[in-house]
């Protein structure tokens, strides 16, 4: 019975591979989680670890190939794993087409990086991936790696992903019931930066509640016209992103980040949207929202949301965002606290719209209402500030006649 | 005619530029005053200098160079028309070939002089005096430099020459006086010591080779000095009286005090370029040129009138063949709606004297100025063994890296072939490489280029072979 090799998946925005090399030849023995080969992409180096323990029968792709995610690499087929290794290799012409296995503890440092960096992460541990690089087309320079490391050694015990300790063993009982699972690096990714995030800033939430009304029935009369005219549904993130980029402007220090001992203050507003994937959440930036109409916002919106679930979103894409919009609503939530999406100060959470009772005009009535949260770095917004932006943000909803008056 | 881009001057910021252009589909002219194409630096310049220099050395290594690796000659006789015949046929292999570009590109070319009457509206005035008038979307200046000229020095090209007389010199001057010990000056000056002149260099500062970093310029002085070229630093050319037997220049100290009087054969001026725009009309239609006469412009090389964009010697930075072909390229790639740049950061220069000096980004004299933190790395060729067989120990390799990140910010190199050596740290820079990089980089042995990497390693006090 063969066990296929296939590309695991390749992380935030990554659709392809190339395979840099082989470490195992056509008919040598390897045990379960053993490396086999090394895949390149745009972003990082990886490893494709055996599935299961045998002998590599067959290598599909060869190095240099460009492979997608999920794409068959070769098969191990079950047999003599840890017995003698098997010497001559059951199909010749792979066994020659394979490349001679070099030591596979050598660099596995993407090397596109330069020298320096590689020993600096093979010495530190520092994943030179996780680093933003300032050197050309966005490699990591050494000073970019040694920066991370004094980071890391200013911030001690942090290091989030791998837990210091080793995890209690389970009953023998439920061992058998459990199932271990490698994050992808997207997991990794999205576990880091949340981490991270936490770490770094004096986050805390306030909240407000927002009458959808005025929205609800603007879109309930023009949905039809606005489709047929625009090519894209009217749906609530436009008015959330027009209605949060006024109160942007309203109150620059929510569209602020801190560096270093500076406040660097955006006059540009690109505002990231949230989106949910089977793989986890991405977050695509839709670039100077503020130039943008309702419609191209829905638009771009749209697309990133085909392009998100299809896997074709572009890093660029994710890239550069002043604020960003979570929409939990969707999912039905009541009420949340969103985390940063570091190096941004705020972050906007919509909620699920509901019938409530409201007094409205002295009387007790249904109105579809919204819980919204803001959680904010509190090192550069002051309280007063991120409930004034939130107060503004609903004023623009219960009100857009204020969005078209620039009010 | 209608053009999409007319670019006036074929020196290697125009001609470069208008490859680059009709490489990416624009519809391209080139104007050139010149009867032959390539600018200054092909013509009168970098080009025929390098054929001199290399000439004239292989004359001093047969007289002085060969004997001590047991080569005997005997005493090696100038053929100074045959030398200036192979400078000439580089000259004209080298503008042909831009012709050649030219054509290969269906590049249209206008002799003569160009001068822009309007935005879109270029003139050509041939040497015959008819007019043309060439219509395009861009105008591209690139009309580069011309030798600066000396108050009370007037260059007659006979006996007071300019590098462009300097090249053409029908024998070998007794005594040469150079006045500038800039790149030119030391060059051409190491043309004709070679050959048998007798060279002093006056230079107004104490110091030769303004701009460059500071050891270097000592380092090469002393070596000059060695070479029998004698140096007046810190003096005043302020007159020259030119007889039939000679000229006669009067020099002060540049601090002030008593003038005395230098007697020369020949006299060379170098004391610098200036942009070239005369006749180009500038004036009437409102390009601006900023104090010292230079085609104002801004990062995109736009200048001040829409459509007009000026590149090379004739706008602002150093006045290098290869920063005004960047140049060139990339207002080629900006006007076809691409992304072009230029990193005036790493952008090497050279001094083609024996030994050569080379350098990149950052003096000491800056770093301290800026007030970087900086790690010096240093590596003489006199510990490298590819130099000692070569016999060409003089010279070391300086890498400065900054003190936090080893982010390499200059490197400095005297020695033989240091202008190709230079590339690597070029390189390097361009991608942000630190000292460690280069130091982790295997250099083949045995090798000039291995001191590079000493001095990297130097830079972490980890030199292997010293």
């Amino acid at each position: 019975m063969a066990t296929e090799i296939r590309v695991p998946t390749l992380g935030e925005s990554v659709t392809e591979a190339t395979i840099g090399r082989w470490f195992k030849k056509a008919g040598e023995a390897v045990k379960a989680d053993e490396p086999l080969c090394e895949l390149e992409t745009d972003k990082v180096t990886l490893e494709v670890n055996a599935p299961a323990s045998g002998v590599l029968a067959e290598i599909v792709a060869q190095e240099g190939e460009t492979v997608a995610a999920g794409a068959l690499l070769g098969a191990i087929t079950e047999g003599a794993a840890g017995a003698a290794p098997a010497a001559p290799a059951p199909k010749k012409e792979e066994a020659k087409a394979a490349p001679p296995a070099p030591a596979p503890a050598a660099a596995k440092v993407a090397a596109e990086n330069g020298p320096a960096v590689g020993r600096i992460a093979a010495e530190s541990g520092v994943d030179p991936a996780s680093v933003a690089g300032s050197g050309k087309d966005g490699r990591v320079t050494k000073g970019d790696m040694l920066g991370a490391v004094a980071r890391l050694a200013n911030a001690p015990a942090q290091q989030t992903v791998a837990p210091a300790a080793m995890r209690a063993p389970s009953a023998p009982d439920d061992a058998s019931r459990e199932e271990r699972v490698r994050m992808t690096r997207l997991r990794q990714t999205i576990a880091r930066r949340l981490k991270d995030a936490q770490q770094t800033a004096a986050m805390l939430t306030t909240f407000n509640d927002v009458d959808m009304t005025a929205v609800m029935e603007l879109r309930s009369q023009y949905k039809d016209a606005f489709e047929k005219k625009h090519g894209a549904k009217l749906g609530f993130m436009g008015f959330f992103v027009k209605a949060a980029v006024a109160a942007l402007k309203d109150v620059p220090s929510v569209n602020a980040e801190i560096d270093g001992v500076d406040l660097v203050y955006k006059n540009y507003y690109h505002i990231g949207v949230a989106v949910g994937t089977d793989k986890g959440l991405v977050v695509p930036v839709v670039r100077d929202a503020d130039t943008l109409s309702i419609a191209d916002i829905e638009k771009q919106i749209s697309d990133y949301g085909r392009k998100a679930r299809d896997g074709q979103l572009k890093i660029e894409d994710m890239q550069g965002g002043t604020f960003t919009i979570s929409n939990g609503g969707i999912y039905g939530s009541l009420m949340s606290t969103p985390i940063l999406n570091a190096p941004q100060s705020a972050i906007l959470g919509m909620h699920r719209i509901e019938q409530r009772p409201v007094v409205y005009k002295g009387q007790i009535v249904a109105r579809p209402m919204m819980y919204l949260a803001v959680s904010y770095d509190h090192r550069i917004i002051d309280g007063k500030e991120a409930v004034t932006f939130l107060v503004r943000i609903k004023e623009n909803l219960e009100d857009p006649t204020r969005l078209v008056l620039d009010l | 005619m209608s053009y999409d881009l007319v670019v006036i001057g074929s020196g290697p910021a125009g001609y470069v530029c208008a490859i680059r252009a009709a490489q990416l589909g624009l519809k391209t002219a080139v104007v050139e005053k010149r009867k032959t194409f390539g600018g200054t630096c092909l013509n009168v310049g970098c080009i025929p200098s390098k054929a001199l220099l290399h000439a004239s050395e292989m004359f001093e290594e047969a007289g002085h160079g060969l004997a001590a690796l047991g080569v005997k000659v005997g005493a090696p006789e100038l053929d100074l028309p045959k030398m200036m015949g192979h400078k000439t046929d580089t000259v004209s292999a080298n503008v042909n070939g831009v012709a050649f570009l030219f054509k290969k590109n269906k590049i249209d070319s206008h002799i003569g002089a160009g001068r822009i009457t309007a935005p879109g509206k270029v003139e050509v005035t041939a040497e015959d005096g008819s007019k043309s008038t060439l219509e395009t979307k861009a105008i591209v200046i690139a009309t580069g430099s011309d030798v600066m000229p000396l108050k009370g020095v007037d260059i007659d090209e006979k006996r007071i020459v300019s590098s462009t007389g300097a090249l053409e010199l029908d024998k070998v001057p007794g005594r040469l006086v150079v006045i500038g010990a800039g790149v030119i000056g030391l060059e051409l000056g190491s043309v004709w010591r070679r050959l048998g002149a007798e060279v002093e260099v006056i230079e107004f500062l104490d110091r030769i080779l303004p701009g460059m970093d500071d050891e270097v310029a000592k380092q090469a002085q002393r070596l000059f000095q060695k070479q029998g070229v004698k140096f007046r630093l810190g003096a005043k050319v302020t007159g020259a009286k030119a007889t039939a037997k000679g000229v006669t220049l009067t020099v002060e100290p540049a601090a002030g005090g008593e003038a005395g009087q230098v007697q020369a054969d020949v006299v060379l001026v170098a004391i610098g370029r200036k942009p070239y725009t005369e006749g180009l009309g500038l004036q009437d239609v409102g390009v601006a040129v900023d104090e010292r006469g230079r085609v104002a412009i801004d990062d995109h090389y736009r200048t001040n009138v829409p459509g007009i964009y000026a590149v090379g010697d004739v706008v602002i930075g150093p006045m290098l063949a290869h920063k005004g072909e960047d140049e060139g390229i990339a207002i080629a790639e900006m006007l076809a709606g691409k992304a072009g740049h230029v990193n005036y950061d790493a952008i090497p220069a050279v001094v083609y004297t024996q030994p050569e000096i080379a350098s990149v980004g950052k003096t000491e004299d800056e770093l301290k100025k800026a007030g970087v933190e900086y790690n010096v790395g240093k590596f003489p060729f006199t510990a490298n063994g590819r130099a000692r067989a070569n016999l060409a120990t003089d010279g070391f390799v300086k890498v400065l890296a900054d003190k936090a990140t080893d982010r390499v910010l200059g490197v400095h190199i005297v020695g033989a072939n240091a202008g190709e050596m230079i590339h690597e740290a070029v390189v390097l820079m361009e991608f942000g490489g630190s000292a460690e990089d280069l130091a982790r980089s295997t250099h083949a042995h045995p090798t000039m280029s291995e001191a590079v990497r000493e001095a990297a390693l130097a830079v972490d006090k980890r030199a292997i072979h010293i």
